[in-house]
């Protein structure tokens, strides 16, 4: 990989609090070939005869596929290669892109004789030409049997429900006869008990809507083979490693045979921690031994790829008469759509990623179900499951502190958790299985709190209706935490090598989705190899070439991988400090690596270059260079304050959010301005997701808005004021103090709008998303009474 | 049936046989690999495909190939000159307006089409011009503040030529 060849930033050799490369607002070391245009992409490269795949998708939400005839389209000019159930691996296998084993069900197969969802794979043509393909696809015959579908929670949930994983060879599932996928019910002291003991008590159930992440980029993969006749798979995932492990597992092809690559990619948020299609590539490559592209259309996306977990949550909570929060319960019911991918692990987090965050109350129970419906298949998306479960927490803790007479910050003030505390939720709930038990060692939350009380002007404005014709002003707020990678089974590496002009190779597995990864993991390294980040060729996310990692979800890359990134670079500066020495002929204790230079306290120094030379060419040679892996014990979250003002058109119940201030404590941000931008985005996404998001779905369960003009994501006019403040806490098992960030910006919006609506009108939003009608109907119901 | 077409593409004459179905996105990518130009939708609602045709921006994703023939086409490949960056994709990288970067090179094409026809825009010209750009990334307010930026840039270089 060449170097980015950015040039120098001034900024760098100004120290900020002892740093001379983190904490500074580095630019991106991708950015130069991002705005000029190369071909980074994976669909941006063009190989010789590579054949174009289409998928045929099911017209039914549940049927039996009976027979399938593909003679007519076999025999169209141009077409290579028709697969069906009836020609590929028959295992099942999960789509989902986690840790091994998977907490999630082996209830998909490549091709299956059921199909489970208005979309659901049922063949696919290789053809010459993507036109080719898609005419082949029209002169597929299948005979369908339909089977009663099961198209809600409810209807699934039924006691005469259709079942709809009644396969014989499907492992991992909780209850398959009754289409639950998962189940979870933990328990803290008793929470009965502790209502009874409570002076007040509120309860709310809340319901979401199905939501997608539309990454601007749909799920693309161009397959080959290589010289050496070893697949490749260049594709657009959050999770290259996983990609070659559940290929392999699918097609049963060794995982030597395999090489992962993920170039750039356009977004991903959780929907590209899924396997959807390479294991349909991989397939072409190796019977036609040609290469295969496989690009999701945009309708595509919106009906066959993965969607949030649309949720109902019911939460009761009981408080002293001070606001001392004394019982929590909270109830959810997940739906994972046609498919079990990340059902268990979204629902615990439901949990485990909220209610620690009120450590005073005594008794807690967390219970829930996932669900299979004959419905879009949800997965993994930024937040996963925590940002379903702050809509109710954060709502009912609004209505307690009004119930309570107590202002909303306050209450949060008095319950939510301190540095040096802990939760027993962190040890019995963790993500699909018991969690680890951890003490908070950083945690700036009450400042947080302040500062955003003080931006958003909270004691001026907020419960004060203002009006202005017939629109009302209201303020709302809402706290959060959510987490740094999974503990004790996240795990990143690195590798860092050393070349003979003082530049290093950072090899990672880490896997930058635009997030900014390899620029902040750079920045890591050259901090603590005392060079500037232009020093650092950043290399990622190849299976091949770089060392294992988990890949980019549940916030674990700049906390899990940016400590693998801290040894690798502590075990290398050892390296150099050691050979400086021998140059030098001193002793190494004392010596100091700095600005591209090893110095003696005698004055004596010898620049990195030297170093290097010396080890490769001189003396006792050998390539200065080390591997390091990170698996946390904890997961420190970072912690957020989030207010909004919104106004209500009382005429129409259009909701406007006047102004955002979001105050987040992400420990030591590596690069603010990425730290910043990552928090922004989260907030803009979820802005869209508790105002206009939502896929509608027919009457036979398909996508009735499969497109962008009818599924509405914000545009540039869209998008309110948003103040995002960084606020300073130092997390001591972190690298360099770095929590991770990337997804806790999206819990806050749903619950904080939601508070401000019912501060300017009066009523509480139940249901995602707030659009005109939920509000004024809202709005009426209220005045009826 | 194919046509012939002769398109002028960052300054270079191109001359080329196409299918009458053909989108100039895909003329632009698969004949001339010019690849800068993303397809995000496929139907002109997400501006990953923008380009500037006879000055205007337009998504290249709704335009046949054979329309834009006599046409002149600028991507976002012809944006650097001699190795030098422009003001707006430095500002780009600058403010910090790339993460994932697909949206980018449309982005880049819908500012670049504003400053040609309103090289001093306010806040809401530039919200205007970039509001057929979907980016799911950022906020919109580090893109915002690129072209702002740029704008800034490209009157002073301009004045300094003065």
């Amino acid at each position: 990989m060449p170097n980015h060849g950015q040039p120098p930033v001034k900024e760098r050799t100004r120290s900020v609090e002892g740093f001379t490369v983190v904490r500074h607002n580095l630019r991106k070391v991708d950015g130069i070939p991002l705005v000029t245009g190369k071909p980074k992409f994976v669909a941006d490269i063009d190989l010789p005869n590579t054949l174009y795949v289409k998928i045929l998708r099911s017209p039914y939400a549940h049927a039996r596929i009976v027979d399938i005839n593909t003679a007519r389209a076999e025999a169209l000019p141009g077409v290579a290669l028709v697969l069906t159930y009836k020609n590929t691996p028959q295992r099942r296998f999960t789509t989902a892109g986690q840790g091994y084993p998977e907490p999630s069900p082996y209830d998909t197969r490549m091709f299956d004789t059921k199909v489970r969802f208005v979309g659901d794979r049922v063949a696919a043509v290789a053809a010459e030409t993507r036109e080719i393909a898609e005419a082949a696809l029209k002169v597929i015959e299948v005979k369908y049997e339909e089977i009663p579908a099961a198209l809600s929670i409810d209807a699934a949930l039924a006691p005469d429900a259709p079942v709809i994983h009644d396969e014989d060879d499907a492992t991992g599932i909780y209850d398959p006869k009754h289409n639950i996928v998962a189940d979870v019910d933990i328990d803290v002291g008793n929470v009965t008990q502790g209502f009874t003991k409570s002076d007040v008590t509120v309860e709310t159930t809340c319901e979401l809507q199905y939501a997608q992440h539309t990454p601007i980029e749909p799920h693309v993969v161009l397959s080959y083979l290589d010289e050496d006749d070893r697949l490749v798979l260049r594709t657009s995932t959050q999770v290259p490693f996983h990609v070659r492990r559940i290929v392999a597992y699918a097609l049963d092809y060794p995982v030597r045979n395999i090489r992962v690559i993920k170039p750039r990619i356009g977004g991903g948020f959780g929907t590209k921690q899924e396997i959807l299609l390479e294991d349909i590539a991989a397939i072409v490559t190796l019977r036609t031994r040609r290469p295969a592209l496989i690009e999701l259309t945009r309708p595509e996306e919106f009906i066959s790829a993965r969607t949030r977990h649309p949720m109902r949550i019911r939460v009761k909570l009981g408080a002293k008469s001070d606001g001392t929060l004394r019982a929590m319960e909270m109830e959810a019911i997940s739906n994972t759509g046609a498919y079990g991918s990340h059902g268990l692990t979204v629902l615990s987090n439901v949990g485990s990623k909220t209610l620690p965050l009120y450590n005073k109350a005594e008794d807690v129970h967390f219970y829930g179900k996932a669900v299979y419906t004959n419905l879009p298949v949800a997965g993994a998306y930024r937040g996963y499951g925590a940002t379903q479960g702050y809509f109710a927490l954060e709502t009912a803790m609004d209505a307690l502190a009004e119930k309570l007479g107590i202002d909303p910050v306050e209450l949060r003030r008095k319950n939510h958790i301190r540095t040096g505390e802990t939760s027993p939720i962190f040890v019995k709930l963790g993500e699909g299985r018991e969690g680890v038990e951890q003490v908070i060692r950083s945690c700036a939350l009450d400042k947080c709190i302040d500062i955003g009380m003080e931006r958003i002007d909270w004691n001026a404005r907020h419960g004060k209706r203002i009006r202005d014709g017939s629109w009302v002003h209201g303020l709302g707020m809402s706290v959060h935490m959510q987490g740094s990678g999974i503990a004790r089974i996240d795990m990143g590496a690195a590798t860092i090598k050393m070349n003979e002009d003082g530049s290093f190779n950072l090899l990672i597995g880490a896997t930058d989705l635009g997030t900014g990864s390899d620029t902040i993991l750079g920045q890591i390294a050259a901090e603590a190899l005392g060079v500037p980040l232009e020093k650092i060729i950043v290399y990622s996310s190849d299976t091949d070439m770089t060392p294992f990692d988990v890949g980019a979800y549940a916030s674990s890359t700049t906390y899990v991988s940016g400590m693998a990134v801290k040894r690798a670079a502590d075990e290398v500066k050892a390296q150099i400090i050691k050979v400086a020495a021998q140059i030098m002929g001193t002793a190494p204790d004392g010596l100091v690596l700095a600005d591209e230079h090893v110095s003696a306290p005698s004055g004596k120094s010898t620049s990195l270059s030297e170093v290097c030379h010396y080890a490769l060419y001189q003396a006792d040679q050998f390539q200065i260079g080390a591997t390091a892996s990170f698996v946390p014990d904890e997961s420190p979250p970072p912690f957020m304050a989030s207010f909004a003002e919104v106004a209500v058109d009382t005429d129409t119940g259009f909701v406007k959010v006047v102004n955002y201030v979001a105050a987040v404590d992400c420990g030591t941000p590596i690069n603010p301005k990425l730290a910043q931008g990552q928090v922004e985005g989260a907030l803009a996404n979820g802005i869209g997701y508790a105002l206009t998001e939502e896929m509608l779905l027919s009457p036979h369960g398909g996508v009735r808005n499969p497109n962008l003009f009818d599924y509405k994501i914000l545009g540039a006019l869209d998008i309110p004021p948003i103040e995002v403040i960084l606020v300073d806490s130092y997390e001591p098992t972190g690298p360099l103090g770095a929590k991770s960030v990337g997804e806790i910006g999206i819990n806050a919006p749903i619950p904080t709008i939601a508070n401000a609506i019912y501060d300017a009108v009066g009523v509480r939003l139940r249901h995602t998303p707030f659009t005109p009608e939920r509000v004024l109907a809202a709005i009426r119901d209220k005045d009826r009474l | 049936m194919e046509q012939l077409i002769h398109i002028t593409v960052n300054g270079t004459k191109e001359e080329a046989r196409v299918p009458a179905g053909m989108t100039l996105l895909e003329f632009l990518r698969e004949r001339l690999y010019l690849t800068g130009a993303k397809e995000g939708c496929g139907s002109g609602e997400c501006g990953a495909c923008t380009v500037i045709l006879d000055g205007k921006a337009v998504t290249s994703c709704l335009v046949l190939a054979v329309e834009a023939d006599g046409k002149e086409v600028w991507t976002v490949e012809g944006e650097a000159s001699d190795g030098k960056l422009s003001a707006i994709q430095q500002a780009f990288i600058d403010e910090g307006a790339v993460q994932c970067g697909f949206c980018t090179p449309g982005m880049i094409m819908s500012a670049r089409a504003l400053l040609m026809r309103n090289p001093h825009p306010n806040d809401d010209e530039i919200l205007e011009a970039m509001s057929g750009n979907l980016c799911r990334c950022t906020g919109y307010e580090p893109i915002l503040a690129a072209v702002r930026r740029a704008a800034q840039q490209e009157s002073e270089d301009v004045q300094d030529e003065r």
